[in-house]
């Protein structure tokens, strides 16, 4: 369970994210939405630890993740992490991009790291693009590339930081997809999301975000029907 | 008759051993110093990356000052000053001391460059998968940034390979020294001077095209 107790972030004067408090239960996917700038990508970093809090705790399965010894590096091995710009190494192929994390941070002998890789590869539907270079591959075969590279790690928690949002219009159908089916495999998923069709359909819960705060917190059929707040409606008035 | 007593005589096929025996040397003394200013420069640019301000306000001005300081001074500053403080070091050790230098105060920036053009996303993306700092600086920074700047790097490398003909003002006798003694005893400059030249040619040119070949490789 990822446990999140009066979380605050500044970025110096900035007030990010002010006093959250959220729980994510095993086998839960929560999407989050929200205006840009609402603080909803920074609660993800805030959560691997990528970016430090200034006040409050973030803990995953009972392990505080901004506690001094905590060993942040074995942890993050729990939660993958698919960023908006898909940040596939460029001088590997997509197995060796998929292979270099089980192998160097896990130790795991080559020959079973390429296996590994193989085989997530083949689950995200990239088993034909095993020696191709990133350069060669479309924005969202890179990206399934990205969701191969962090399931190779074997991860409990998947984070999606606007997995789509630089995708081509026509490219994002795949990346959803994708990302529909880890939740049906039961994966554990925070989806920071623009994409409402997804959040309604494979959630079961949905945040809003609004100015650092989390306004409002439900099942996808009340924040979609019968939302409490008014920043709430306003939005989904807007992007629909 | 008497025998005329020569000081000159004409440039001889075993004058071009000579050279080439030169040639070896000025290879191994630029080998030597950008081997080692590498290495030491890519730890200074790191230094320059993570140190920031500290590293702005120490490192950088004693860096600068080798970059801006030309070279021949630099090495008859050291090579004459140096056993003052008990240094007794030869030519070939005095220019190799200072070409490292020289090397890493200009690799430094180079490879702060390298380590800039990786960006954060991807550092993220690689620490988001369990790296340490070290496995991302290995696995990811030097792969990817060294590949961004190995052109600048080997502009420096060929730079420094030239220069290092200023050592044979010490009178280690590479190339150029070579070269002089060479014109001094046949009186020939023209030939002597085109010949090291071609000889500097012979040692750049191959790891000219080999560096294009590599990036021609990792742009596939």
């Amino acid at each position: 369970m990822i446990s999140i107790r009066d979380l605050h972030k500044y970025f110096g004067a900035l007030h990010v994210l002010k006093g959250i408090d959220l729980d994510v239960q095993k086998g839960e996917v929560l999407s989050v939405i929200g205006a840009s700038g609402s603080g909803k990508s920074t609660l993800l970093y805030c959560i691997n630890g990528l970016e430090a809090i200034q006040d409050g705790t973030v803990t995953v399965d009972g392990t505080d993740v901004h506690a001094k010894g905590t060993d942040i590096n074995t942890l993050r091995q729990k939660l993958g992490m698919v960023f908006q710009q898909w940040n596939s190494f460029p001088h590997l192929t997509a197995l060796e991009n998929v292979a270099l994390a089980p192998r160097i941070v896990k130790g795991k002998p080559k020959a079973e790291a390429r296996d590994i890789a193989a085989k997530q590869l083949q689950h995200v539907g990239l088993g034909e693009k095993l020696d191709v270079y990133p350069s060669a591959l479309s924005g969202g075969q890179q990206q399934r590339l990205a969701i191969a590279r962090a399931l190779a790690m074997e991860p409990e928690y998947m984070l999606f930081d606007e997995a789509t949002s630089a995708l081509d219009p026509e490219l994002v159908g795949e990346v959803l997809d994708t990302m529909r089916l880890l939740a049906d495999e039961g994966m554990t998923m925070i989806c920071v999301t623009h994409e409402m069709g997804f959040a309604r359909d494979v959630s079961d819960r949905v945040a809003f975000f609004h100015q650092g705060v989390m306004e409002e917190i439900g099942p996808p059929a009340q924040i979609f029907g019968d939302a409490r707040s008014e920043h709430t409606r306003k939005f989904l008035a807007n992007v629909r | 008759m008497e025998p005329t007593l020569k000081f000159f005589s004409g440039f001889a096929p075993n004058d071009l051993w000579y050279m080439g025996e030169a040639a070896l040397r000025t290879l191994w003394i630029s080998v030597l110093s950008i081997s080692l200013g590498t290495v030491l420069g890519t730890l200074f640019g790191w230094m320059l990356y993570e140190g920031r301000r500290a590293a702005a306000l120490t490192l950088a001005p004693v860096l600068d000052v080798f970059r801006s300081v030309p070279l021949i001074i630099q090495l008859v500053l050291f090579y004459n000053f140096a056993p003052i403080v008990g240094l007794n070091l030869d030519p070939f050790a005095s220019g190799t001391v200072i070409l490292t230098v020289y090397t890493a105060a200009l690799v430094a920036n180079v490879a702060r460059g390298g380590i800039e053009a990786v960006g954060a996303p991807m550092r993220r993306a690689g620490r988001s998968l369990g790296l340490s700092y070290w496995q991302d600086l290995r696995h990811v920074v030097l792969p990817i940034g060294g590949r961004a700047v190995f052109p600048s790097w080997v502009g420096v490398a060929l730079g420094v390979m030239k220069d290092s003909a200023l050592v044979s003002v010490l009178g280690y006798v590479e190339l150029l020294k070579a070269s002089q003694i060479l014109i001094t005893r046949t009186q020939e400059p023209f030939l002597i001077l085109a010949l090291a030249g071609a000889f500097y040619f012979a040692l750049s040119y191959p790891v000219s095209r080999y560096a294009t070949y590599l990036e021609n490789r990792w742009a596939q």
